[in-house]
């Protein structure tokens, strides 16, 4: 019955009924018009849902129930991260103290609130060897752009102008390039060698004094470590150029290797992605900015200095890139990444990455006999399969992860990183058992049989969600972006 | 072993041996000795949830809140009341723990929140076409002012003084790298100065933003800028406050271009600045040049309505750098909090909000401009917020206020210099009747 609930909250609505109550008004009762001119009051009735609260609850707990979550089962979904998302977390972060404070509240009444995001900043700054860590971006992507103006500020600091190109492996998110274009930069794509890490020729060849710095994800996105690392910030820096660090992947080494020790300039890290904030269907996420010290003057307005015993919101940075969103960040998110450091420190950190990289390296160890596995060497947190390891039925990754829906898994990422077809992208994260991943590698092997024997299955799943395979081509199309009482 | 890691030093033993190595270690030989960190990471002892809860509870006490203070302080974040329900259906963990919904045959329940949330901020706005939902209210007004770049072809970009000065400050930082020109126009009484409007606007122009109610409450007179807007074919971009639009007339009515504005004020809380979420809608002409996600309405193999992100050929994943934007996320939880929000006030309830906001506003405005020793700054139509001048400074008055356990208003001299004494009040249907007169008794004796 929940599986077919498909109404709209529209279709629910009935003239008269209210989910809502307020208390009478306990000012003088005027009409609109006697305060604010008729030409500027609003004559239609504006076309929102009239249900009663019953109706708004079953509503929203029915299309629930067509949603996949962490909390519902296994989510190898490669580059995302998509671990527990612990819920003390989100108790703490609904506290009063902290989720009913006003953004311009004076700062003797949020201290609390101000040494949390102090201490974050310090602990983000020793996890990666950065100096200060921002935690103004609302996301990766945010982040990207955030530590790229920095990259401009500090070359035009030197009255170094002509440094305009950015330096993008073809493997990278796409995010990347978009972040280089989005802060006015021209993006030079370099080719990945055959493993799938930074071909040290081709990035000499287009180093040059336009060149203002290298994005890189390390791991890779192929979840392998770049092993030249040293090298390559070594041959960035003699060309003048900024390393970027694109923490997507920061799960694999945190207590292990530092983005700062490797070399790396400039950071962001993803929240959202290894320090276990949920990604709430698609945001918010966080994308805290940190960078070598003598950067620490671009960073946004305002950081949060200590100034004798009082923490307190600097504003005056002249050098600082200036504000790249409103008041201090998604400090409801940085609460939760907070209390998850507190949790589980320096060890238990450390443990996160060891046991998400063995994870990964078991799956891999049982699926490469039935997949195609593009490079068979040790794995981070994360690899990479090229399809079928036989294909004889033409059965593309679109379909194995189709069919995975049915067996109740959310399937990896597919199709990407770009450089390998039919990339299936695989993060199992630590907080999985070994039962669980049995199961997975076990439902993927059946699969890789079923694709043998009964090919069809595979092409037409999924076959028992709540919507198959949808018309994409024809949302495209015809597009229906919003409900129309006047053409139902 | 700690609690959010299941796997046992017995099951490490049996995972070892299927790879085919002797310790964790072997797994990390590929990163190069004189890299590594030799040491212990430099952070506090991991706390058990005991201490955690503790340790938390403690931090945020020195916080004072919303709930022991009374609040009228706005300035672009509000304390409306957020009925119990949206919380609670928010943190059904289906939603707020899956990813964005990629894989559309398991993600009907975000797919079509989404869908319902885009219809809202249409029918609320007028427009034809809404987004997903963006970072924040001043992200969604670059994304909006680029919009305007990238479709008129001309670079420069005017905004008014009168729109929030964080709004402000975020245009300058991103436009700064976009090699686009921002010219402020100055305000007369409070509104923005039209002409100087008309003699500012030039072939450049590709689009002109303008908040109202704006930064002071004041409802801004649309009508006299889209004119001077649209004949000189630049871009129209409003900066609305979603609750106004309760009883204000709505965007379109006006031939508005791109809606945008800060979305909190619809069931978020306040949260000290965010997460909150921007909210953009413009008109199908412009939608294809719209950054962030879209979900549209198809129907699956059996013919069965079903929801898909759609038109994504924008967007980063698929263009890369020719993307029309850089944004990968939406704020998809903050979104749903707003569509349940609008769902639980509804058609009558949200226009009641903005009617009591409003009726309160005028009393708190009248009551404390009584005597005299309180004058109002500007003399135009305002919404829920206003604002005020004395002889005595307003960082002063906030610090009485406070000491009554009342958060005051916004200090106008921060941002606007000349606005000496300046003080921005905010009243929403949350206040009563008592606590106005208790601040207007407070602010008397000061």
């Amino acid at each position: 019955m929940m599986k077919d609930y498909n109404k709209l909250i529209f279709e629910v609505s009935k003239e008269g009924r209210k989910a809502y109550s307020l208390p009478p008004c306990d000012v003088e009762e005027k009409e609109l018009n006697s305060l604010i001119p008729d030409s500027l009051l609003r004559d239609d009735e504006i076309d929102l849902p009239e249900v009663s609260e019953i109706d708004v609850v079953r509503h929203y707990t029915n299309i629930s129930n067509k949603n996949y979550g962490v909390d519902t089962g296994f989510y190898p979904l490669g580059s995302c991260t998509m671990k527990y998302n612990p819920k003390i977390n989100e108790d703490m972060a609904a506290l009063g103290g902290f989720a009913n404070l006003h953004p311009y509240q004076p700062e003797e009444t949020v201290q609390g609130a101000l040494e949390l995001m102090y201490q974050l900043d310090r602990m983000l700054a020793e996890i990666t060897g950065m100096e200060r860590v921002t935690l103004q971006p609302a996301a990766g992507a945010h982040g990207e752009l955030t530590g790229l103006m920095i990259m401009k500020a500090y070359h035009e600091s030197r009255g170094d102008k002509k440094r305009n190109k950015i330096i993008v492996p073809d493997s990278a998110h796409g995010t990347n390039p978009a972040s280089a274009a989005v802060a006015g930069f021209e993006i030079i794509e370099i080719e990945s060698d055959k493993n799938g890490a930074v071909d040290l020729e081709k990035l000499k060849e287009v180093l040059s004094d336009e060149i203002a710095g290298l994005m890189l994800t390390n791991p890779s996105t192929l979840g392998l470590f770049e092993q030249n690392i040293k090298e390559i910030a070594d041959l960035v820096h003699e060309a003048g150029g900024l390393l970027y660090y694109d923490g997507a992947n920061a799960n694999a080494i945190m207590g292990i290797v530092r983005p700062g020790d490797m070399g790396f300039d400039v950071i962001h890290l993803n929240l959202h992605k290894t320090f276990s904030t949920p990604h709430g269907g698609g945001g918010p996420g966080s994308g805290p900015v940190g960078v070598r010290k003598d950067l620490v003057k671009f960073l946004p307005v305002p950081m949060i200095e200590k100034k004798d015993d009082r923490f307190v919101l600097d504003y005056d940075r002249p050098d600082s890139i200036g504000k790249v969103k409103s008041f201090y960040g998604h400090f409801g998110v940085a609460i939760k990444a907070y209390a998850y450091i507190l949790s589980m420190g320096a060890a238990g950190l450390k443990e996160v990455s060891q046991k998400a990289v063995l994870n990964a390296n078991y799956i891999m160890s049982k699926l490469k006999k039935h997949y195609y596995l593009p490079i068979d060497q040790v794995c981070k947190h994360e690899f990479v399969l090229g399809g079928l390891k036989e294909d004889e039925n033409h059965i593309s990754t679109l379909d194995i992860a189709k069919r995975l829906l049915d067996y109740g898994y959310h399937p990896p990422t597919v199709y990407f990183p770009l450089i390998v077809s039919e990339a299936i992208m695989i993060e199992p994260t630590e907080t999985e058992s070994i039962e669980t991943l049995d199961g997975f590698i076990d439902t993927m092997i059946k699969i890789a049989q079923e694709a043998k024997e009964n090919p069809e299955m595979l092409k037409t799943a999924p076959h028992n969600t709540p919507v198959r395979r949808i018309d994409e081509a024809k949302a495209a199309r015809n597009l229906v972006l919003k409900w129309d009482k006047n053409k139902q | 072993m700690h609690r959010y890691i299941p796997n046992t030093e017995a099951d490490k033993g049996l995972m070892l041996d299927s790879i085919g190595t002797q310790s964790i270690d072997d797994l990390f030989a590929d990163i190069p000795k004189n890299l590594r960190l030799n040491r212990e990471l430099n952070l506090p002892e991991p706390m058990s949830e005991m201490e955690l809860s503790a340790h938390m509870k403690g931090l945020s006490s020195r916080n004072k809140n919303t709930e022991n203070l009374v609040c009228f302080l706005g300035a672009g974040a509000y304390d409306h009341y957020i009925p119990s329900i949206v919380k609670h259906l928010a943190m059904r963990s289906e939603f707020y723990t899956a990813y964005t919904p990629y894989q559309p045959e398991i993600s009907q329940g975000t797919l079509q929140a989404i869908f319902e949330y885009q219809t809202m901020i249409c029918n609320l706005t007028g427009m034809e076409v809404s987004n997903a939902s963006m970072y924040d209210g001043a992200t969604a007004c670059v994304e909006a002012a680029m919009m305007a770049v990238e479709s008129a072809r001309r670079s420069s970009i005017i905004v008014s003084s009168t729109v929030h000065p964080e709004v402000r400050k975020v245009i300058r930082s991103y436009m700064k790298f976009r090699d686009v020109k921002v010219i402020e126009v100055d305000m007369a009484d409070g509104a923005t100065d039209l002409e100087k409007l008309k003699s500012l606007i030039d072939k450049d122009t590709a689009g002109v933003i303008i908040q109202s109610p704006n930064f002071f409450g004041i409802i801004e007179d649309l009508t006299e800028v889209e004119k001077i807007t649209h004949q000189n074919k630049s871009l129209l971009i409003n900066y609305v406050d979603p609750i106004s639009l309760g009883i204000l007339k709505s965007p379109s009515e006006y031939g508005i271009d791109i809606v945008v504005g800060e979305g909190q004020s619809l069931g978020n809380s306040l949260n000290f600045g965010g997460p909150y979420l921007g909210f953009m809608a413009t008109t199908s002409k412009l939608m294809r040049k719209m950054p962030g996600r879209i979900v549209g309405q198809s129907n699956d193999v059996d013919g069965k309505r079903a929801f898909v992100l759609t038109l994504q050929a924008r967007e980063q994943h698929i263009r890369r750098y020719k993307a029309t934007s850089n944004i990968c996320s939406n704020q998809g939880l903050n979104a749903l909090m707003a569509a349940i929000y609008m769902t639980t006030l509804g058609k009558k309830g949200l226009k009641e909000v903005a009617h009591q906001s409003t009726l309160k506003a005028h009393y708190a405005f009248s009551k404390l401009t009584e005597s005299g020793k309180f004058k109002p700054l500007f003399n135009k139509p305002f919404f829920k917020e206003f604002a005020i001048t004395s002889s005595v400074e307003s960082s002063k008055i906030n610090k009485q206020l406070l000491e009554h356990n009342i958060l005051g208003g916004y200090e106008l001299e921060k941002d606007y210099p000349e606005l000496k004494n300046g003080l921005l009040l905010c009243v929403t249907e949350k206040r009563t009747k008592e606590q106005i007169d208790k601040l207007a008794q407070v602010m008397e004796v000061i």
